[in-house]
């Protein structure tokens, strides 16, 4: 029998006149039996029974005195509520007919057709906005008889669609897809999982998520202006539209050298066209992209920098997270592919790595090699430096169009000089992130201060800018 | 011999108006500096001091600019007044806009050290910087010369006037 008391009976009774299907009906009256849910045919008989008190279970004896009828044991689709399109004002349909063995077999088939190697499954569904609404209606509806079933007893102790739905449908996936576990949360992503998402349509667009949203915080009062308590009756029920698997992301975290002087970070398109060949991102992530089925990537670096920079050493350190189905990670793809970047200790890390690497971005520090040019005459003696410089530049005119006007103290730690000709000289620095050198060297017409102008007392550019290491040690190194 | 590489994102184009030369940097930023050709340069004044109240209620000074979307900036157009100079021989010039947009900034360094602006016109002693609008950064230096006709205008100019 079902795990309903005597004062759930104010609320069966208020729910079934109101339109609501049987199961609806147990989650308005908090049951969190799992098993009461999958009983297809009974729950809607054992309801009707509850509100009408006869003990006896014969099927083929008196019928109740409600007028929704109950089914035909014989059925097994799974179709309640009797005459035959009555449509549950709530779920409209999703937990009546749109969860029973037949959707089960669907999404198993979709499922293996994709032909994935996975151990565990996730379900989630994806439901119309006008169930919300639905649903808060019917909530107003019954509110005061749920809160004398118990005082403690809210909006949020009232079993949602979606879990019901996925009580029920799990273990008839299960049986299909046989020897895979079927879960509702993920946890520690260990293995790689597959996602069906199943995604339900209603023929009503009246309601945009948003909008539903903000009418289901509304009171009774408010509500009631726009839409009815109970919910009105619906012409037709949900539909299943779309079934999807989807990849769960997979994040990747290595370090990569990028060796050419013109080479953007990110595709650099204006205006539709394409203004320079290629970039670091397409260079690292297409060839995974084409050896493996991925759907997209979101490539994130610790730090960018310019079209015209190398980077040298042990590299800046990347993070590819992607919607892939991962079975094993090929090196020499990229590297082999093109001379420009090549990348190492590639890793599978978990979504935590972002924020870990962000972190580094500020306390880290830079090596640098610029080729300076001056216009002065240099010799050797003039170009020995002091260490520890704090540079207060002013936000620099190369990116003030995009960037806030102020000033960020960054320190230099150390520099020191290589004299190649009277006008110039290999200047090697160790800064903390964030510094932009080519305005500690040319001055970016005087607003960062002190710069290499000041210090040599002449004119001075630069011509040429390596990155030789970035100081941090993640991610780990891997050894070849 | 080294060469400066082709592609260099800080770097500039000049174009000239009036007496002064426009630097614009590839992401349309404009750096107002004085031409080579403003009187204060060629005549070899010295300058007293620069003004940057340009009127009773405005000052380039209270420019408070805040954000990416550079709030507050105070909106200029060709004929705005950036900074008024006065030499030691009491001539006075007034140096304007010439292209409309949004101050962003005006050099207070040339306050401290006036003489910036004589010896290192085209660097430090750069006058102000201004964002033209986005929609209008290509129309904007229409009106705008390049080096060779700003050339060929000097070249036909007869002795310059007191005031710019």
């Amino acid at each position: 029998m079902l795990p309903l008391k005597e004062k759930d009976k104010p609320i069966v009774k208020k729910l079934l006149s109101a339109g609501c299907c049987a199961r609806c009906v147990l989650r308005f009256c908090c049951v969190s039996v799992q098993a009461a849910y999958r009983q297809a045919h009974q729950v809607p008989f054992c309801c009707f029974l509850f509100i009408s008190n006869v003990s006896s279970l014969k099927k083929s004896t008196s019928k109740p005195p409600c007028k929704r009828a109950k089914p035909d044991p014989t059925e097994t689709d799974g179709s309640e509520s009797g005459s035959a399109a009555l449509v549950c004002v709530v779920c409209l349909g999703i937990l009546q007919d749109l969860c029973g063995p037949a959707q089960a077999k669907k999404i198993a088939e979709t499922v293996k057709a994709e032909n994935y190697q996975f151990d565990t499954l996730v379900l989630s569904v994806s439901l119309p906005a006008q169930l919300c609404v639905r649903e808060h209606s019917c909530w107003l509806h019954v509110k005061k008889e749920v809160r004398e079933k118990g005082l403690v007893l809210d909006k949020d102790d009232v079993i949602q669609v979606k879990e019901a739905f996925k009580w029920i449908i799990q273990g008839l996936v299960t049986k299909e897809l046989v020897g895979v576990a079927v879960v509702g949360k993920v946890g520690r992503i260990k293995t790689l999982k597959a996602q069906p998402l199943f995604t339900f349509k209603s023929k009503s667009f009246l309601f945009t998520l948003a909008a539903a949203y903000q009418l289901c915080l509304l009171c009774f009062f408010h509500f009631s202006r726009h839409y009815p308590c109970p919910p009105l009756e619906a012409s037709s029920g949900c539909t299943p539209q779309d079934i999807q698997c989807l990849h769960v992301s997979v994040f990747i975290a290595g370090r990569y050298n990028k060796f050419c002087r013109s080479l953007p970070q990110t595709p650099w398109v204006i205006d539709g066209e394409r203004r320079m060949e290629s970039s670091v991102e397409e260079l690292i992530a297409a060839p995974i992209l084409s050896a493996f089925r991925a759907d997209g990537f979101n490539f994130s670096s610790s730090g960018r920098e310019d079209v015209d920079v190398r980077t040298l050493g042990n590299g800046e350190f990347l993070l590819l997270y992607w919607m892939v189905l991962l079975t094993q990670v090929i090196y020499t793809t990229i590297n082999d592919s093109s001379e420009k970047v090549k990348v190492r200790d590639l890793q599978i890390v978990t979504r935590e790595a972002m924020s870990r690497m962000k972190e580094g971005e500020e306390e880290k520090t830079k090596s640098y090699t610029a080729l300076v040019w001056t216009q002065k005459a240099i010799e050797k003696e003039d170009i020995a430096f002091i260490d520890d410089i704090k540079v207060s530049p002013k936000t620099p005119l190369r990116v003030l169009h995009r960037r806030a006007l102020a000033i960020r103290q960054r320190v230099i730690h150390s520099m020191n000089a290589r004299f190649v000709d009277p006008h110039h000289f290999y200047l090697g620095l160790k800064t903390q992130a964030g510094t932009y050198i080519k305005e500690f060297v040319h001055g970016d017409f005087g607003r960062t201060k002190p710069n290499l102008c000041q210090l040599l007392k002449t004119d001075t550019d630069i011509l040429e800018l390596d990155v030789e290491s970035v100081d941090v040690d993640w991610p780990p190194p891997i050894p070849e | 011999s080294w060469e400066k590489l082709p592609l260099d994102l800080s770097r500039y184009c000049t174009l000239f108006a009036r007496y002064l030369k426009m630097n614009f940097s590839c992401c349309r930023l404009c750096v107002v500096t004085l031409a080579e050709t403003h009187p204060i340069l060629q005549e070899g004044r010295t300058i007293k001091s620069i003004n940057y109240q340009i009127s009773n209620g405005c000052s380039r000074l209270k420019n408070k600019v805040s954000g990416k979307s550079k709030r507050g900036a105070q909106f200029v157009t060709d004929f705005a007044p950036l900074c008024r100079i006065t030499c030691s021989d009491e001539t006075e010039y007034t140096i304007y806009s010439c292209i409309r947009g949004r101050l962003l900034e005006v050099n207070e360094n040339i306050l401290e050290t006036p003489n910036l602006l004589i010896e290192k016109p085209s660097t430090e002693g750069y006058i102000a910087v201004i964002l033209p609008k986005f929609e209008e950064s290509k129309s904007i230096t229409e009106h705008l010369l390049t080096r060779e006709e700003f050339e060929g205008v000097v070249s036909k100019r007869s002795v310059s006037q007191p005031s710019s």
